[in-house]
């Protein structure tokens, strides 16, 4: 007997409820049994995850505030999924975001009247994500070089190249030598409503809300999906695909940017380390869970982001040790990304005499 | 579209559902804990760890000083810590956590996390806070350090002393900040002393604790034929790598020849205990003011390990020499003349380096070979 994947013709209702129910179920027992093997009580564990991730609005705020990079690189990343563009160069797209609208809020403020100083940061910030997207694209559509290696490479490059500015050219020159570059004027600051949660949040929500409403209203969204579904069909409908995939590849990047631009003005009001925290790469998670829906994404970043928060809580206040942290979030995960093929696929038993004739 | 929605709403559901059982079930448990925790309300410190005690390094030597919080204070006071914070802004929510869990006193111990501190700090009035390595202190935030860089230049005649005559050493370097740089320029001060023609390599990894990156540096300078190596971050792969080329290396942190073996012919190790008690000590008794704590060998906070076997006599009593010049404060190691890199004099002959611009170190001196800015 063997078992094989069949596609489903159709995607049942109730699949769709009893695939995460289960997987998520299996999450919690798979993980409890750790637990106990490691002589902890799962379900204090689980409550003092949930209390530390949701359990105040103070402890809430901090959930925000790694949900709003999470919402925005998912989003940007899920658009790019949907054109099958495997963009994995987010967290680069958001640390080069940052970089820029560090350049605005240091280098351009004394030009600039106040009011404008965050608004061209934060339009910067975008612009420089969506131009390290497009660095990707036009190599894909120009020379059909790989975009998931070049995206994934220029995170180093990003990366590296923030380094460099913090340690060198815009080093603070009353940091005493120490990393990082002087604070941002007040007028660069993004307002914070609650503790460190920032105003970025609505602004990401309503981003994500009309990316669904493009995506899914106008015939731009049509062509965007046409392409990642059946490039060839979408060429015969006149559609250019080149075209296509870069702008949606300028604005899948412009979304990490503005995430980076966020991070620096209303987070650490200066470029230094610890920009990003790897939202970028958690960012694919976003998207996949969220099956590359912006609405979706949104939420789950919200989720993403307790996980993080709640993870920690698991050594602070369970006295794990770290590693078992990071060990929950990826078998709390898995099983859910798991669970997802069973939403698309079913289980085939094939018993061996009728496999033998299938063979036949 | 919907099916994405309904999943969605499906998980959230979920969620909330099982958190709302576990909460139901987490009533019975805490109360057993009230029960067994002392009736007296013990002074709650807190540490922050930038890796893992187990590093057999820098936490590893943190986390001896806070065992011997628990040893000398265990009565009054009960520690715990939490092992690989990131640096930077993030740092600030776990901080803020255990103000708001009602903690006495927080260590933070690494220099990244000074900026969160400041901020938690302005929050918590009542709350001690105690920075490592940093410069920035508030009403209710201090710094403390030690003068590693003492250490180092004991070390470096160490070194100087097991290589031949103008041969290199590779020296596996952290973040170019001050304390790294003035950690580099003491230990070449130091080789140079009893090598005049030696040099000393640099490679920079940007890492605390990236046992593999630190290896793979180690790895780069031994290929390039240095013939001893000496690092700063918190693990001891540079050392294991020498090891297995057979070549000898000076540890840093803690004792690392107890882990690596006698080819580790001495390291500059930390010593917080006695620090952290007194502080805490002071906290108790309602004494504990601002400060920038910054001791060197005399205090005892940094200090030279035992020798492996590997070192002669003769280099022993010429360490023990110029430990006592620092210790009764006759001589220090950034008195002038130092040089640069270039040649060029930076402290004068007779002049004596502020802790000021030593703390602020952005220079390297002669026999060095690299650069600062990576």
């Amino acid at each position: 007997m063997h078992i094989v994947f069949e596609k489903r013709n159709s995607v049942s209702r109730k699949a769709i409820l009893l695939v995460p129910t289960v997987s998520f179920l299996v999450s919690l027992i798979l993980t409890g049994i750790l637990l106990i093997i490691f002589k902890t009580n799962p379900f204090t564990t689980y409550s003092s995850m949930f209390i530390g991730a949701f359990g105040s609005w103070t402890n809430f705020t901090e959930t925000l505030v790694k949900a709003i990079p999470l919402m925005l690189t998912g989003v940007g990343v899920g658009l790019a999924f949907k054109l099958r563009f495997w963009n994995i160069g987010a967290e680069g797209q958001l640390v080069f975001g940052g970089v820029a609208a560090t350049w605005v809020a240091l280098f351009w403020s004394p030009f600039l009247p106040s009011w404008l100083v965050l608004p061209t940061a934060l339009v910067m910030g975008s612009l420089a994500g969506g131009l390290w997207a497009g660095i990707p694209a036009v190599l894909k559509v120009g020379l059909k070089v790989d975009e998931t290696l070049v995206s994934l490479m220029l995170n180093y490059v990003a990366i590296l190249l923030a380094q460099g500015l913090y340690y060198g050219a815009w080093i603070d020159p009353k940091g005493m030598g120490f990393p990082g570059t002087k604070l941002f004027p007040k007028a660069a600051w993004l307002p914070r409503f609650s503790g460190r949660a920032h105003i970025g949040l609505f602004i990401a929500l309503i981003l994500g809300v009309i990316m669904w409403l493009v995506l899914n209203r106008t015939r731009w969204g049509f062509e965007i999906k046409m392409v990642g579904q059946n490039p060839r069909a979408a060429r015969v409908m006149g559609v250019k695909i080149g075209k296509s995939i870069i702008t949606a590849i300028l604005i899948s990047g412009a979304f990490s940017g503005l995430a980076g631009s966020f991070e620096v003005t209303a987070i650490s009001h200066r470029l230094q380390q610890g920009l990003s925290l790897g939202y970028g790469y958690t960012a694919i998670i976003v998207a996949w869970m969220a099956q590359l829906n912006p609405i979706a994404s949104l939420f789950v970043a919200v989720l993403m982001a307790g996980l993080l928060v709640g993870g920690d809580q698991v050594q602070m206040m369970m006295g794990l040790p770290s590693a078992m942290g990071i060990v929950l979030e990826g078998m709390i995960l898995f099983p859910m990304l798991a669970g997802s093929l069973f939403t698309d696929y079913r289980l085939k038993f094939i018993t061996k005499s009728r496999s033998r004739e299938a063979a036949v | 579209m919907k099916k994405a929605l309904i999943m969605l709403l499906s998980v959230m559901l979920l969620f909330g559902i099982g958190f709302s059982l576990t909460s139901c079930k987490k009533k019975e448990t805490p109360a057993k804990a009230a029960e067994v925790s002392t009736p007296a309300k013990k002074f709650k410190v807190a540490f922050i760890y930038i890796g893992l005690p187990g590093d057999l390094g820098w936490t590893y030597e943190q986390d001896q000083g806070r065992k011997m919080i628990d040893e000398k204070l265990g009565d009054k006071v009960e520690t715990t810590f939490v092992e690989n914070v990131p640096e930077g802004p993030d740092a600030s929510r776990i901080i803020r956590q255990y103000a708001q869990k009602g903690y006495n006193m927080i260590f933070a111990t690494s220099f990244g996390y000074m900026d969160p501190m400041v901020e938690v700090a302005s929050e918590f009035p009542n709350v001690y806070f105690e920075h490592c390595s940093g410069y920035k202190t508030s009403d209710n935030m201090s710094t403390y350090f030690g003068r590693m860089y003492q250490a180092r230049y004991l070390s470096g005649i160490v070194a100087g002393k097991a290589i031949p005559k103008g041969a290199s050493i590779g020296y596996v370097a952290a973040f170019p900040i001050p304390e790294v740089v003035r950690g580099i320029n003491a230990f070449t001060i130091g080789v140079r002393k009893v090598n005049p023609t030696a040099k000393v390599k640099v490679v920079w990894t940007n890492t605390w604790y990236d046992p593999v990156k630190e290896r793979e540096a180690a790895v780069a300078l031994l290929d390039s034929g240095v013939k001893l190596i000496a690092q700063h971050q918190d693990t001891t792969e540079p050392q294991k790598a020498a090891k297995e080329r057979g070549l000898v290396s000076i540890g840093y942190d803690s004792d690392m020849g107890k882990f690596v073996g006698d080819s580790v012919l001495v390291s500059p190790k930390w010593h917080w205990g006695s620090y952290f008690v007194k502080t805490v000590q002071n906290a108790l008794d309602g004494t504990w003011k601002k400060h920038s704590y910054w001791g060197g060998l005399k205090d005892g906070v940094v200090m030279l390990s035992s020798f492996s076997d590997k070192v002669p006599q003769s280099v022993r009593d010429l360490v023990a020499a110029e430990k006592k010049k620092i210790v009764d404060g006759s001589w220090d190691v950034f008195w002038g003349p130092v040089k640069g890199q270039d040649g060029k004099v930076i402290v004068a002959d007779g002049a004596k380096m502020s802790d000021g611009d030593m703390l602020g170190m952005n220079f390297l001196v002669q026999g060095v070979v690299g650069t600062i800015s990576k």
